[in-house]
């Protein structure tokens, strides 16, 4: 309560007060929003040992990690592949050459509007094509063009200077963009780029839809089972945590690297991605995180 | 072609839920984001750390996921609703987090002197914020909250995997008939062009009559 | 010297304590009667079916690759701490690769849901599915059928303590639980409007709502309420008479007719020889149900 902000004035005693009072209310409600939701759980016997039993036996924690293995497999292949596409694009949008700088903004523009799921459906469904590669392609047709645009707008923001400078040492095109500009570029967008990455390892969860037996789906299968008094709610009370986990961890990785990167004067020739200075908010990070 | 005319009435009853989705979760999200947000900055520490909480587990969750626990998790909890409710509620919950964010990076766009200038004039908190820097920074929060809604159109394919009538879902209907799958998914495709465009045109405009000149 | 093999050292303990994890052997304890005598299905010797490109490729390779439900009792059930299949469609799956000479013990069973199942038989996922899939004309025209294996309709699941329903005819007022958007729901919904309706994802929480008194009958296919009711059979009674008719086939992928009527031969031979029934009575029988007669078999003509 003591960080200094713009919207308010450093409170005096009085307001001090009153401030204290809101919060002793506001905690108070919001213990008692968790309380009643602990009551419920507790009435609606989420607690009993017939539901949590399960996860005490070696089988069905083999078939959780088995799930988790199968969704990072499938987080792997979908970042190294989308990686590798959105450079190809962003190399495609960023030519001279009008018959490949179109196509390229074609397929970018068309596959970051469509959703996720008709891409994934569709090459399942359609193309008849098994599980792991359909998720696989439908996460890398979407994710790629999204980091294509993220590599084409880091590309576009390195100082004018360091690509004239470059050709003015009588670089070529292609030496210009590998030895100058992609490095930069690349450099500052690494938090971008990872945010993306965030999204894709979320996204992973969209094979549950299409049978992929992810970690999802091995949930599902414990918690529709009658013998373990269908517990659902264990099961997500297991489950988010860790996928909400790995996705904090990396969007945590996210804010590390943008953090590191401001201070670094490697990026220095790049217009910097996050707020700048004259914020109004308190130790505000501002969003260089996951987009939905 | 006959796939659309032979299958329009199902197409259309898909097309009208998305759209309902799409509707009422935005007003979910924008009202609860708007919360949100208000309370990342609000002076109350408490009601801060709530704010940063639902923000952040919720930006970290797999929206698959979300739809599980909602509409297969709450009926264990004893709250029985129809699926397209809950399937709102996931939808709008999920997004608010998003929204708040928006807002949040909003709100940073305006200029310290601003909030300052508000304050040496006596204005409190509450006033500060409403009269003088949402209404700034509603003009630049009009893009991200436009892509943030136009993402949330896209997310709501995911319902009509948990028995939700929508646009995504008319697919195993008309695919059972026999219809040729690669049409199909092409009207689909079209459909949520149709309603992403739509979004992001009504986007356009409000900037256009609101936003920053920049 | 420390420092290099320090990190690795803690990292292999971790891994150690991970694998020897603090699990129990086994598989926790299931409700209801377990499926024990099973019958043993003599395979076929020098069964060969050169005409069908299915049976060649799994001849090859050695095994069958079926696709089956995962989350119906006694029917088709994966038991998610062995990761074993049991149940009458799987009776039936294994004794058709045994007929088809290949041993029954090495079929390859994979989960595939109710609408991916043309998909999974097209693509060649699958050799063939047994798994509650009704034949129909529409769907002749993705895949082919052989059997029908069963005859099952929609049906009632009751309490046995309750003793007004009998019949669709008695559902008015009272609180019926099926799947959402399910072909039995919107018979339902359309037959017998009176009834007030409950909709869920999967039948096994309608059955659980069943037995706390939230609804007072769930509907569906008369076998799958079987197999719910063998679960607890002091408690569930499926009651009246099927109101629809839903005869149940081995999906294959269309145009495999060599396969198809091998199939169909094979359901004939194994009906006649009594391993059909033996398979009823170690698996849906336990509900207390009497195996009925099986359908007669459907070989349409070749398309």
């Amino acid at each position: 309560m003591t960080e200094a902000t713009a919207l308010y004035d450093v409170p005096g005693p009085h307001t001090r007060r009153r401030h204290a009072v809101y919060g002793v209310l506001s905690t108070a409600v919001i213990l008692a929003l968790v309380a009643w939701l602990l009551y419920l759980l507790f009435d609606t016997g989420q607690f009993t040992y017939t539901k949590w039993m399960p996860f005490a036996y070696e089988g069905v924690q083999e078939l959780l990690l088995r799930g988790l293995g199968n969704t990072l497999k499938a987080f792997a292949f979908a970042a190294v592949l989308s990686l590798a596409l959105g450079g190809l694009l962003a190399a495609g949008r960023l030519s001279d050459h009008r018959t490949v700088r179109w196509p390229a903004t074609l397929v970018v523009e068309f596959f970051r509007a469509m959703p996720v799921l008709v891409m994934i459906f569709f090459i399942f469904v359609a193309l008849k094509v098994q599980p792991l590669p359909a998720l696989v392609a439908g996460l890398t047709l979407y994710n790629g063009s999204v980091l294509a645009e993220v590599f084409r707008s880091g590309v576009n923001a390195v100082e004018r200077g360091q690509r004239e400078a470059a050709f003015a040492l009588g670089m070529r095109k292609t030496q210009v963009m590998v030895h100058v500009l992609a490095p930069q570029a690349v450099r500052a967008m690494l938090p971008a780029i990872i945010s993306q990455l965030v999204v894709a390892l979320k996204d992973t969860s969209l094979g549950f839809l299409i049978t992929y037996e992810e970690f999802l789906h091995a949930g599902k299968l414990i918690a529709s089972n009658l013998d373990y008094d269908l517990p659902f709610i264990p099961v997500v009370m297991v489950i988010s945590p860790i996928y909400i986990g790995m996705c904090m961890l990396l969007s945590w990785f996210a804010g590390w690297v943008s953090r590191r990167e401001q201070r670094s004067p490697k990026t220095e020739a790049v217009v910097p991605a996050t707020a700048g200075p004259g914020a109004l908010l308190p130790g505000g990070e501002p969003p260089m995180a996951p987009r939905p | 072609m006959n796939v659309l005319t032979d299958n329009f009435h199902t197409y259309a009853e898909g097309f009208l839920g998305t759209l309902e989705l799409t509707l009422y979760a935005s007003l979910l999200a924008l009202a609860l984001g708007f919360v949100m947000a208000s309370f990342r900055v609000a002076p109350v520490r408490s009601l801060r750390v709530f704010g940063t909480a639902w923000v952040t587990v919720l930006r970290n969750t797999p929206l698959t996921l979300l739809f599980f626990a909602v509409l297969l998790g709450l009926p264990r909890f004893g709250l029985v609703l129809p699926f397209d409710v809950f399937a709102v509620l996931a939808l709008g919950c999920y997004t608010s987090a998003f929204i708040c964010e928006a807002l949040r990076a909003g709100i940073n766009t305006v200029p310290t002197g601003q909030g300052e200038a508000a304050r040496s004039l006596g204005m409190s908190f509450g006033q500060t914020l409403s009269l003088v820097v949402l209404p700034q920074a509603f003009k630049s929060v009009i893009p991200p909250v436009g892509s943030t809604l136009i993402a949330l159109a896209k997310n709501s394919a995911i319902a009509g995997a948990f028995s939700v009538t929508e646009l995504l879902g008319t697919y195993k209907t008309i695919n059972e008939l026999g219809y040729n799958i690669v049409w199909t998914f092409v009207w689909i495709a079209v459909g949520y062009l149709i309603i992403t465009l739509a979004i992001s045109a009504l986007f356009n405009l409000l900037e256009r009559k609101y936003g920053v000149a920049r | 010297m420390f420092r290099t093999t320090r990190a690795p050292r803690a990292l292999c303990v971790l891994l150690a304590l991970l694998a020897t994890a603090c699990g129990k052997e086994g598989s926790p304890p299931g409700k209801g009667p377990a499926a024990e005598k099973l019958p043993h299905y003599r395979v076929a010797k020098d069964f060969r079916l050169p005409d069908s490109p299915t049976w060649t490729r799994a001849k090859r390779r050695g095994y069958f690759t079926v696709g089956v439900k995962e989350d119906q009792p006694y029917l088709g059930e994966k038991d998610p701490a062995t990761g074993a299949y049991s149940g009458f469609d799987i009776e039936i799956a294994r004794m058709m690769s045994a007929s088809l000479g290949l041993p029954p013990g090495r079929i390859h069973f994979r989960t595939i849901a109710s609408a991916n199942r043309e998909t999974a038989l097209q693509n060649g996922q699958i050799d063939y599915y047994v798994g509650t899939y009704t034949i129909n004309d529409n769907r002749k025209k993705l895949v082919g059928f052989a059997g029908p294996y069963y005859l099952a309709g929609q049906s009632l699941l009751v309490r046995k303590d309750e003793n007004d329903i009998h019949g669709p005819q008695d559902l008015a007022g009272k609180r019926v639980c099926s799947a959402a958007g399910s072909t039995p729901y919107q018979r339902i919904r359309t037959d017998y409007p009176k009834a007030v309706l409950v909709a869920y994802d999967t039948y096994s929480v309608c059955v659980d709502n069943l037995l706390t008194y939230q609804v007072d009958a769930v509907t569906t296919d008369d076998a799958i309420l079987i197999g719910y009711a063998a679960k607890v059979p002091a408690e569930l009674e499926v009651v009246g008479r099927p109101f629809s008719e839903e005869p149940y086939g081995i999906g294959l992928p269309r145009g495999d007719d060599a396969l198809r009527f091998a199939l169909d031969d094979a359901l004939e031979a194994r009906e006649k020889n009594g391993d059909w029934k033996k398979a009823y009575e170690a698996t849906l029988g336990l509900s207390g149900v009497p195996a009925p007669q099986p359908p007669p078999i459907d070989r349409y003509p070749a398309s």
